[in-house]
């Protein structure tokens, strides 16, 4: 009973994707085809401890899905309007197997820009990851009905706009791609520092998902140098989530965290990604740069073994591939190690980054290091003030209050 | 095939310069030459709009648009186009022949 729910659980994380997706290309209806794989599951909650589970639990949802929308679609046909009948029965139902990229096509609707990016987010964990409305809505902090219109409100616009199911043109594909992998990244940042203050300050299950749907789309897409490079940026950092937040609920920076605690495993996956994206002589793009940077962090002994010259040589190329301040921020701090807290604050003071907590917190911590107390506890408190995280705030209080009184 | 509304979003009326009406004419051949064209037309300014009631016994006649606002709807297209992405492209192409902002609307 026990096993075959654990089986339940298993096969839903595999194949709810699939499920969705198949059923969304067959039905051209995005809406009918989740409310139907829900139900195939739940057919198969009440089924499969009696009946034994399927040796193809894949095509037996599929199939119990498909069946159900037909009956669904029927009854409705016979209510109310035709057209729906043939639309439904136009296509005969096909094997589960070569239809991989259907996947695709609904990670490329869900993630389309016709939608605001806070629908595609919702619209991905829930169509692409299964997780259930109430679990999108806690993540995000947005109320469980709220969580629920803002899905149906962009499931409404896919099909009234008639955004299409399918793989971008040619032309667009760059974009697009990029379009999915900022919605993944989002999902995983929210998870790694997420900015509730009444959650866990880290979100395994959430970084756990974003890596779980872009291993996805990296399998649907191989040749991808931004794919494999986003995936490697996360296995990097969240091989790093264990050593992260102190026993205290404290965020550990990357100077005090034990490496020993680190998942060697992890950081090996994404260095051999990194090393396949060097191998492959292409230009990398922003996630295969922020990749590599992460390579050289994690290849070091200890903080003070980090390779410093190389971390800025990379940040200087992801300047050139975007200079927004955040990444110039993120050069100042590595250019501290490298040529000392003087030379990283005039880099730093002067970015357009009044509003930005860890722009105020790095100044602190240069200004702490130069011995400037007084001005480094004011930047800590504008850094306290403005920082959502619970760990990051603890951090930076003991810091703020560890500075020689005045 | 689907049908869309492609609005120009604009705050002076009839003020296409030349170069941008040469563009806007090459954009409609385009349209026509493709299978998407429908219609399309520019609009003189709310100001000259009425609004009318006829739901009562009697119509009643509002001079002035039913909405003020700084920028409004200065011209149109109706196209035909499979699907949204397909008129995205068209109505990123019309914005740029008009030299203005459009806002796409799919027809029900």
């Amino acid at each position: 009973m026990t096993d075959t729910n654990e089986v339940i659980a298993r096969v839903y994380r595999e194949e709810w994707a699939r499920v969705v997706a198949t059923l969304a290309r067959r039905l051209r209806d995005l809406d009918i085809a989740e409310e139907m794989a829900a139900e195939a599951f739940a057919t198969a909650v009440e089924r499969w401890p009696v009946d034994g589970v399927p040796p193809n639990p894949g095509t037996w949802l599929a199939t119990t899905a498909y069946r159900k929308a037909v009956d669904r679609l029927r009854r409705e046909v016979r209510r109310e309007d035709k057209h729906k009948e043939a639309l439904v029965l136009s296509d005969p139902p096909q094997p589960l197997g070569a239809i991989d990229d259907d996947r695709l096509r609904l990670i490329f609707t869900c993630c389309h820009p016709a939608l605001a990016m806070e629908s595609r987010v919702a619209l991905t964990l829930r169509m692409v990851g299964g997780l259930a409305v109430p679990e999108i809505a806690r993540a995000f902090l947005v109320r469980e009905d709220a969580m629920g219109r803002r899905i149906t409100r962009a499931k409404a616009k896919i099909k009234a706009a008639k955004i299409p199911y399918g793989v971008p043109f040619r032309e667009d594909l760059p974009a697009r791609v990029t379009g999915v992998l900022t919605v993944l990244y989002l999902i995983f940042n929210e998870g790694y520092l997420a900015s509730d203050p009444g959650k866990e300050p880290v979100r395994g299950d959430l970084t756990a998902e974003a890596i779980r749907l872009t291993r996805l789309v990296r399998a649907l897409m191989p040749e991808d140098g931004e794919v494999a490079g986003l995936l490697a940026l996360m296995l990097l950092t969240e091989a790093r989530r264990p050593a992260r937040v102190s026993a205290s609920g404290e965020l550990v920076t990357l100077a005090e965290q034990d490496r020993g605690a680190w998942d060697r495993e992890l950081i090996a996956e994404g260095h051999a990604l990194v090393r396949e994206r060097l191998a492959s002589g292409q230009a990398p793009g922003r996630f295969q740069m922020l990749a590599a940077i992460n390579a050289v962090h994690t290849d070091a002994r200890d903080f003070r073994d980090t390779d410093w010259s190389q971390v800025v040589a990379l940040y200087d190329q992801l300047v050139r591939l975007d200079p927004s301040p955040i990444v110039r921020l993120n050069r100042a701090i590595a250019v501290a190690e490298l040529d000392g807290p003087q030379v990283a604050l005039a880099k730093v003071d002067g970015l357009p980054l009044e509003n930005y907590h860890a722009f105020h917190a790095t100044r602190a911590d240069l200004l702490r290091r130069l011995g400037r107390s007084e001005e480094s506890r004011a930047a800590y408190d504008r850094a306290i003030g403005l920082a959502s995280n619970t760990a990051e705030k603890a951090y930076l209080v003991r810091r703020r209050d560890q500075l020689a009184s005045p | 095939m689907a049908q869309y509304l492609i609005s120009v979003l604009d705050d002076t009326t009839n003020s296409a310069t030349a170069e941008e009406i040469a563009a806007i004419d090459a954009f409609n051949e385009e349209l026509k030459a493709n299978g998407h064209w429908v219609f399309a037309g520019g609009l003189a300014s709310p100001s000259t709009a009425t609004v009318v009631d006829g739901r009562g016994g009697e119509p009643v006649f509002t001079d002035g648009p039913y909405l003020e606002s700084k920028e409004y709807v200065g011209g149109f297209w109706i196209i035909e186009a499979p699907h949204l992405d397909a008129a995205l492209r068209l109505a990123a192409l019309g914005s740029k022949a008009c030299n203005r902002r459009v806002e796409l609307r799919p027809f029900l």
